[in-house]
């Protein structure tokens, strides 16, 4: 086969990794929009923070702990314990769900039947107020992130690959587990959407406000559950992503990545978070390899949104999404 | 004693108002690169408040500093220059290549000196068109030919491939002429791999190392990017002793997430790193133990609190250099600037302040705002969490980089009017 081929595949097969990582990070904008018709500005930061908090706790950090020690005249850092990842996870998770219910208590309850730029707005300011918040708690270090996932050159796909092919292929351990965790996502996504009453009452919000809060669905039990379930997303994403590059405050750019994706993929469908960020991940890395030598490289992050842009203009709503049809 | 405190009252009154010396701090604590602008920051600001509090200043003058947050953002990097300049900011230094570009035509009209130590533009170093910008004691486009040097010093470089992973901004481009000239004269392929700001998602660039094999890979970038690049090398199991980045890609923040696969890792400095120096007990004693440390005191010996309280200690010196000859105790930028075209950093001084060894001896002049552009080859030891030299100071290929520096200066000239000559 030829090499350049090979080559080819290898990137193909990294770009559908790439867009998993993309996905799950989609996936908290859709769930959030599908429900309340909010576009979380904040999705990004969430990740950021949940990824703060874990390591903040796995490490055994005393959060506010420079303010702590600027008021009292402490020297106050660590607990002194360490957390295992496991339970570290739940209890950010935890944490997650604690901020979902301040955000609805404090924000969105307050902005009930207000226009949906006025929504968007409230969300960027959630996003700069989180980011001031996690830095004040946890510190603006770089912190490493070792949940226990592996990392690095699968080898056992490189050497197959290398025995059929004569070139061994490059796939990383920490997309595969990505790959895996993004399935059990979305099939964990889908049975309670499907299969219980919360999940069911979740869905009928999204369908229609007026005619759950009817029959006597509460509107914000439903959007703290949303808001939990989109803090969960975030906390996986920034797992991921904070296992490759540390977690630091450019994690919150992780949004950017996802844009596209929406786009594509529509602001509505879980499914279409999942296809859109393979179609991104894919077209970005095959664009990259293809044309990016000849136009000087750097191509993937404009490339992304060209792509999108082009979807956009013969289905406006994205691939999945709902099309929006308003009679007068 | 009435009389006692009536003269000296009168007498305070009588003598002239001993105004600060006033360092701006162009700092950035917040946003994505706050993780290296911290300890920058609080680098620089300690070694001010070390002066004050032990020597009382600068030749009896107290210091201050006055810091102003940019969050990186060129923008509001100017901001920050027009809402300081005005408090008698005697130099700034803005960490930032984006700012120091817009910059440049202000604190020359200004009549303010800048100092931009291993970064900014490059062509700087010629003081008879760069009147008030100096870029000692090296520029990267030494770094550029550091890293072939090093190169070379493992093995004829001739015939090989050599890549540049590079951050796509104007920064990250600043080497490909050099190396460009430096592939031609010493017979190496150079390969340029862009990575685009923020630079988190780089398979496609380290796919295409591992498929195109470069014999070595250097780096240019900055923030995310260099954490991204050192975990996608490890994952392709790129060697890294064959890996070496520009001192912005090389702080223990950069190699840190990657734990212990960074082993191994090189990055050019031109300052020396840990704290195993007598200036870091009298850092300790008047500045974190008596509560006064610009941060929480626990960045000292790191390569960027290194760095940053470098850039005060040589902004310092030539706030002595230039208190020397002009005989003034309270300096202007123009006092300044002369004292930083004045400055001559020896072993002597830098032992003297405390720092033997810490930097390079270099010497600044009319026609050379760059020093000697002298740097050094540092290695990660991912056991012990450190960095250490393996080489001493070496010289950078002046033949290459000076005919650079003269055609690019030669050409902001000529855009920007300005009439070549000494001050």
């Amino acid at each position: 086969m030829p090499e350049q081929l090979l080559f080819a595949m290898e990137v193909t097969l990294n770009g559908l990794m790439a867009g998993v990582l993309y996905a799950l990070v989609a996936l908290g904008f859709v769930l959030i929009f599908k429900a309340s018709g909010i576009f979380n500005y904040a999705q990004g930061v969430m990740a950021l923070f949940a990824a703060l908090t874990l390591v903040g706790i796995m490490d055994g950090q005393i959060p506010f702990a420079h303010i702590i020690n600027a008021i009292f005249g402490t020297e106050l850092h660590h607990f002194g314990w360490h957390v295992p990842a496991l339970l570290a996870i739940i209890l950010t998770a935890g944490v997650m769900v604690v901020f979902a219910w301040l955000v609805q208590k404090f924000i969105f309850s307050h902005l009930v039947n207000q226009e949906p730029i006025i929504l968007f707005m409230a969300t960027i300011g959630l996003a700069y107020f989180l980011e001031g918040v996690g830095d004040l708690m946890w510190g603006s270090d770089i912190k490493k992130l070792d949940v226990g996932l592996p990392q690095g050159i699968n080898d056992w796909i490189d050497i197959t690959t290398f025995e059929v092919f004569g070139y061994g292929f490059f796939i990383d351990n920490l997309d595969i587990s990505a790959t895996i965790v993004a399935i059990i996502l979305v099939a964990a996504l889908i049975i309670f959407s499907q299969y219980t009453k919360q999940g069911r009452a979740l869905r009928a919000v999204a369908d229609d406000h007026q005619a759950a809060l009817s029959v006597g669905i509460s509107l914000n039990f439903i959007w703290v559950l949303v808001w939990s379930i989109a803090g969960f997303v975030a906390l996986v994403a920034g797992i991921m992503w904070g296992a490759k590059s540390g977690v630091q405050f450019s994690l919150s750019l992780i949004a950017l990545k996802a844009l596209p994706v929406l786009m594509l993929g529509g602001f509505t469908s879980i499914p279409g978070a999942i296809v859109g960020g393979l179609i991104i991940g894919v077209g970005e890395k095959l664009f990259e390899f293809l044309i990016g030598p000849m136009v000087g490289g750097a191509t993937e992050n404009w490339f992304a949104y060209v792509l999108a842009l082009l979807f956009l203009v013969f289905r406006p709503q994205g691939l999945f999404g709902e099309k929006i049809i308003e009679r007068v | 004693m009435k009389l006692t405190t009536l003269a000296a009252t009168a007498l305070m009154a009588a003598s002239p108002a001993m105004a600060d010396l006033v360092f701006p701090d162009l700092s950035y604590r917040t946003g994505p690169y706050a993780a290296n602008g911290i300890p920058f920051s609080d680098g620089y600001q300690d070694y001010f408040t070390l002066l004050n509090e032990r020597d009382g200043g600068i030749g009896g003058v107290p210091t201050k500093v006055i810091e102003c947050e940019t969050g990186y953002n060129t923008e509001k990097g100017v901001e920050c220059y027009e809402a300081t300049k005005g408090e008698g900011a005697l130099v700034y230094q803005p960490l930032s290549t984006g700012i120091t570009y817009q910059l440049i035509p202000k604190v020359t009209a200004d009549g303010i000196p800048m100092h931009t130590m291993g970064y900014g533009r490059t062509s700087a170093k010629n003081g008879e068109v760069f009147s008030n910008v100096f870029n000692y004691p090296a520029n990267y486009w030494d770094g550029a030919s550091h890293a072939v040097n090093h190169i070379m010093s493992q093995g004829d470089i001739a015939g090989k491939k050599i890549a540049l992973v590079y951050h796509n901004s104007a920064y990250g481009k600043e080497p490909i002429r050099t190396l460009e000239e430096l592939a031609k004269k010493h017979g190496f392929e150079l390969m340029l791999v862009p990575v685009d700001h923020p630079g988190q998602e780089q398979k496609s660039q380290w796919l295409q190392i591992r498929q195109q094999k470069p014999d070595n890979v250097i780096m240019y970038g900055w923030g995310v990017m260099n954490q991204v690049a050192i975990q996608e090398a490890a994952n392709i199991r790129y060697p890294m002793e064959n890996f070496i980045g520009i001192w912005w890609s090389g702080s223990e923040n950069d190699v840190l997430p990657a734990g212990d696969r960074a082993n191994g890792y090189k990055a050019l400095t031109f300052h020396n790193l840990g704290d195993d120096y007598p200036l870091y007990d009298d850092l300790r004693k008047y500045v974190v133990d008596a509560g006064k440390a610009a941060g929480a005191g626990d960045q000292l010996g790191t390569a960027l609190y290194n760095r940053g309280m470098y850039a005060a200690m040589l902004a310092a010196e030539a706030a002595k250099t230039a208190q020397e000859i002009s005989g003034e105790k309270d300096l202007t930028p123009a006092l300044m600037r002369d004292g930083m075209e004045a400055l001559e950093m020896t072993e002597a001084k830098m032992a003297a302040i405390g720092l033997p060894g810490f930097g390079p001896e270099f010497k600044v002049s009319c026609q050379n705002h760059g020093g000697n552009g002298l740097g050094a080859v540092a290695q990660w030891d991912a056991e012990a969490k450190s960095w250490s030299l393996i080489t001493g100071y070496e010289g950078s290929d002046q033949d290459v980089i000076q005919a650079l520096v003269d055609e690019d200066s030669a050409a902001f000239a000529a855009e920007a009017g300005i009439e070549a000559g000494c001050k």
